[in-house]
């Protein structure tokens, strides 16, 4: 049965439950509604949220743990042999889970795991039914209840109204939920990775090769997890697209707002915006068809080697990606610096130009820093323009018209593809996540206390 | 009278200041002027530099635009071929029993293999041969079935149809392979060349309206890979995360906006709020990754687990323009439905969220098109399988637009450079839209109080 006939399915026994609920409490109140305390339709909302809401938690709860516990109990059953080794194991999962979707002819395997499968596929389709059972019975005994209860006292309203406030209150506490899943889950994988790997080497490690061997008796290098050539790519990407963004951004932001007709403003703002809204995707399709070979050939032109996977082409379409972001933000900041400070740089007889340079920027600068933060956490953060656009290989280089890698482009290689997740290789993804997550938070939150410290100032 | 005193005693002091400052600044000497041409021709300048700034900006969208848009219009038309195709009854349907299945396992690629070899009869090796097959598509026998189970009067005759070609000599008739250049460094030969140029010259090249783009899946082939398998998969994974993020993110703006107490788990919820706006999208990947697959066990490559992943990233743009858009409802509405004996969530329901709902929609809308462009995290949970199948719900395995647009990207063959240029084109239309949507909602429901 389908997740979403299942849904609908739910949703379909409230409207019947609102109905009779709403039915109920109408016969009660014996055709004048002054007799009730609540009003019929709250009566009838009593019922269908006792309906929904344990069948939908039911349901939560029954798929947060079916994988898991089916998976533990497949496991239990095979031989020692294949549970024995983790590369095996995953091996035989896989070769369990195709058998078990009837995609498993073709596989060569041993009985065990073609048993094995089919006991999944029994297992799942039982797991299925019970779910099935579960709910109904959940939502059922939730019906039975609330309808009794109906009574013309019953404080409808102010149930359904305390039911929904809880329900307002686990909705905003997912905000929570998933900060809480995402350290977790870095938090648990890098710890993984950092008890085979020193966080040592991993820091401030000068080489970066992690291919390893997934089997013994492969060849391959031992594999080599120092993480400083990924830094220093990420942040001469970054001091690339800063250098095109922030003077373009700020010098924009000034113009918008100090200089440009209403009309000139209502044409040139939208643009830029559009700027902001094209996917990242497209950029990194741009960089890597468009800004790439054109630097590479007129570097050939001027006797420069450019390689085709400059660190400069993928700088400065990210550059260009993040302009609207430092514009808008400036201009929001400079905004706010009153019209007294302007009015009297002006009264002094001061030209614009050296209003906005020697009075509304040093006024604004606190936010400027602030909106430049947050540009280079974004720039940080950004993947798709350097996975098309910038190299794998990690050299340790400066020099912008080579090649570098990013921590969010082997976070991508690392992870697209086949994963082993007791080899170093994927977790080394986890902790390069989490360096990145922690670096963009302290940067967001520094930044965030800048420009709220300076608004305080004006307001 | 101490007051008086000491301002007489200041006037005084402000006299003999005055005397003894220079004398006053004489307007019209030159020094002066200099130095004011010297200023506003700065100002100029700096006006200049704030121009061509936006000038930079502007043009950066020019030349991306016309970039994608030069290099990817061609790949709504497609090359076809006319050949002559003889329907034989022996090969098609040899008992002549007339029924679509037996007709549907027929050899067609054989007929249009004969048809080329009938129009070309000086093609005798083995080698030139299979060259001389890539002309159309290995796709054209399907479309060939297609027209003979749609008229099955076909049997037995010789017609003249239009083949899909192949993608090197679609490549070829629009002009991206240079017949000028040493044979050596181009995808055809002489000879393939030579067949085109006798085709084109007998009439039976042509460039048609290239609809099978929009409406299959994936291919290897790029004559044949259209962008339907992935317009469903992004459809079933925003279907996913509105269902989610836009109750979620509307209760809990409400809960933050209307009946919050200021209280530490207010304060935490905020922050987080925040903080989650900002943090890179390719971090909820991993979040992802390792919740939904790893602990979850949910399918790979599924919309459903594409649709989680991205909903927590829209939570926080829908969380905050809803509380912008619940905090611009003035007061007095709140004052006047309570003031009538509505309960808080009655006022909040009744009165509150339908003023707020266009800005909740605008910022709604605007979340969806964040996540329908987003591509990095759909990477980590697997949605970069190739996939031919159009996806039939959000738990089939299934790719989406911009995962489509990167995996193109990286295939080797001329053909899907066009491609991917135009599944840009298509994106950034879908894009265009929502947030036209956004931006007349937003004039056509803006009220201000």
């Amino acid at each position: 049965m389908s997740l979403s006939f299942l849904l609908l399915a739910v949703a379909a026994l409230c409207a019947l439950s609102f109905y009779f609920g709403r039915q109920r409490a109408v016969a009660l109140s014996g055709g004048r509604y002054s007799n009730l305390h609540s009003l019929p339709a709250h009566y009838g909302t009593y019922v269908a949220l006792w309906c929904g809401l344990p069948a939908l938690l039911l349901l939560l709860v029954w798929h947060i743990f079916q994988g898991s516990i089916i998976e533990a109990m497949i496991i239990a059953e095979l031989p020692s042999e294949i549970t024995g080794d983790s590369g095996q194991l995953s091996l035989a999962l896989n070769s369990i889970s195709l058998i078990a979707a009837d995609n498993g002819q073709h596989l060569t395997v041993s009985p065990e795991v073609i048993d094995a499968g089919h006991r999944l596929a029994n297992l799942q389709s039982i797991a299925n039914a019970a779910l099935v059972v579960v709910m109904l019975t959940g939502a059922s005994i939730g019906v039975s209840l609330s309808y009794r209860k109906i009574s013309p006292d019953l404080r409808a309203r102010n149930n359904v109204e305390r039911i929904s406030r809880w329900v307002m209150i686990a909705c905003s506490a997912i905000a929570i939920l998933s900060t809480v899943g995402i350290v977790f889950s870095l938090l648990f994988e890098a710890l993984h990775f950092f008890s085979k790997i020193n966080p040592v080497d991993f820091l401030f490690g000068l080489e970066w090769s992690p291919q390893t061997a997934i089997r013994a008796d492969q060849v391959a290098s031992d594999g080599a997890f120092g993480a400083i050539p990924l830094f220093v790519g990420t942040l001469l990407i970054t001091i690339i697209a800063m250098c095109v963004a922030v003077p373009v951004g700020l010098f924009s932001a000034i113009y918008m707002g100090e200089y440009a007709s209403s009309k000139f403003r209502a044409v040139a703002k939208p643009a830029l915006e559009i700027l902001a809204g094209v996917p990242t995707v497209v950029y990194g399709f741009f960089a890597a068809l468009t800004v790439a070979p054109f630097l590479r050939n007129n570097g050939a032109i001027l006797g420069l080697d450019v390689s085709s996977e400059s660190a400069l082409a993928a700088g400065l379409v990210m550059g260009v990606m993040i302009i609207p972001f430092v514009s808008s933000l400036s201009d929001d900041v400079m905004s706010q610096v009153p019209q007294s400070l302007r009015d009297g740089s002006y009264g002094l007889g001061a030209t614009k130009s050296e209003t906005i340079r020697h009075v509304i920027f040093p006024a604004a600068l606190p936010g400027i820093v602030g909106a430049v933060l947050l540009a280079v956490s974004r720039a940080i953060g950004e993947t798709m323009i350097v996975v098309m656009a910038a190299g794998l290989a990690a050299n340790m280089t400066v020099n912008p018209l080579q090649a570098v890698t990013t921590v969010t482009v082997q976070i991508v290689t690392l992870l697209v593809g086949d994963q082993e997740f007791d080899s170093a290789k994927t977790l080394s993804a986890f902790a390069l996540g989490l360096v990145l997550f922690l670096v963009t938070l302290g940067l967001n939150v520094f930044a965030l206390k800048v420009v709220q410290k300076y608004r305080e100032k004006y307001d | 009278m101490t007051d008086m005193a000491s301002l007489m005693e200041d006037r005084a002091a402000a006299k003999v200041i005055s005397d003894k400052m220079h004398k006053p600044v004489d307007w019209d000497s030159p020094k002066i002027a200099r130095n004011i041409k010297k200023r506003y021709a700065a100002e100029r300048r700096f006006k200049i530099y704030g121009l061509s700034a936006i000038g930079i900006a502007l043009l950066a969208l020019f030349v991306l635009g016309f970039s994608i848009g030069s290099k990817g219009y061609s790949a709504f038309f497609q090359t076809y071929v006319q050949l002559e195709i003889h329907f034989d009854p022996a090969e098609i349907d040899p008992q002549g029993t007339g029924d679509p299945a037996v007709i549907g396992k027929a050899n067609f690629d054989g007929l249009i293999k004969q048809a080329l070899r009938d129009r070309f009869p000086e093609v005798t090796s083995r080698r030139d041969k299979r060259d001389l097959y890539d002309v159309v598509s290995g796709g054209a026998s399907y479309d060939l079935r297609e027209r003979v189970l749609a008229n099955p009067n076909l049997i037995g005759q010789t017609r003249k149809v239009w083949l899909i070609s192949g993608d090197d000599f679609d490549m070829l008739n629009k002009g991206y392979i240079d017949a000028d250049v040493d044979e050596g460094s181009r995808r055809l030969n002489d000879k393939e060349i030579s067949w085109y140029n006798t085709l084109v010259s007998s009439g039976a090249v042509e460039k048609q309206f290239h609809a099978r783009f929009f409406t299959s899946g994936d291919s290897r082939e790029p004559e044949l890979a259209g962008i339907w398998g992935a317009a469903v998969g992004s459809f079933y994974t925003l279907l996913v995360t509105l269902a989610l993020s836009f109750p979620i993110g509307v209760l809990a703006a409400v809960y933050l906006e209307e009946f919050a107490p200021k209280n530490r788990f207010t304060t935490i919820v905020e922050v987080n709020i925040n903080n989650l706006a900002a943090v890179p999208s390719i971090v909820f990947g991993l979040l992802g990754l390792e919740v939904y697959l790893n602990v979850m066990h949910l399918p790979r490559s599924a919309p459903v687990v594409g649709g989680l992943t991205l909903a927590l990233m829209t939570l926080p743009t829908i969380i905050i323009a809803s509380r912008a858009a619940i905090k611009a409802v003035p007061p007095s509405i709140r004052q006047a439905a309570l003031g009538l004996g509505a309960s808080p969530v009655q006022t909040v329901t009744h009165h509150v969220l339908p003023l707020a709902m266009p800005g909740i929609l605008t910022g709604t809308i605007i979340g969806m098109a964040q996540a329908l462009g987003e591509t990095a995290p759909l990477l980590m949970i697997g949605m970069v399988a190739f996939i031919v199948d159009i996806p039939g719900g959000a738990l089939d395995p299934a790719t989406v637009l911009p995962v489509q647009i990167y995996l193109w990207a990286d295939s080797p063959e001329r053909a899907f450079v066009e491609k991917t240029s135009a599944a840009i084109m298509v994106l950034l239309a879908f894009l265009i839209l929502m947030n036209g949507l956004a931006v007349y909602l937003r004039k056509k429901f803006e009220r201000k109080w």
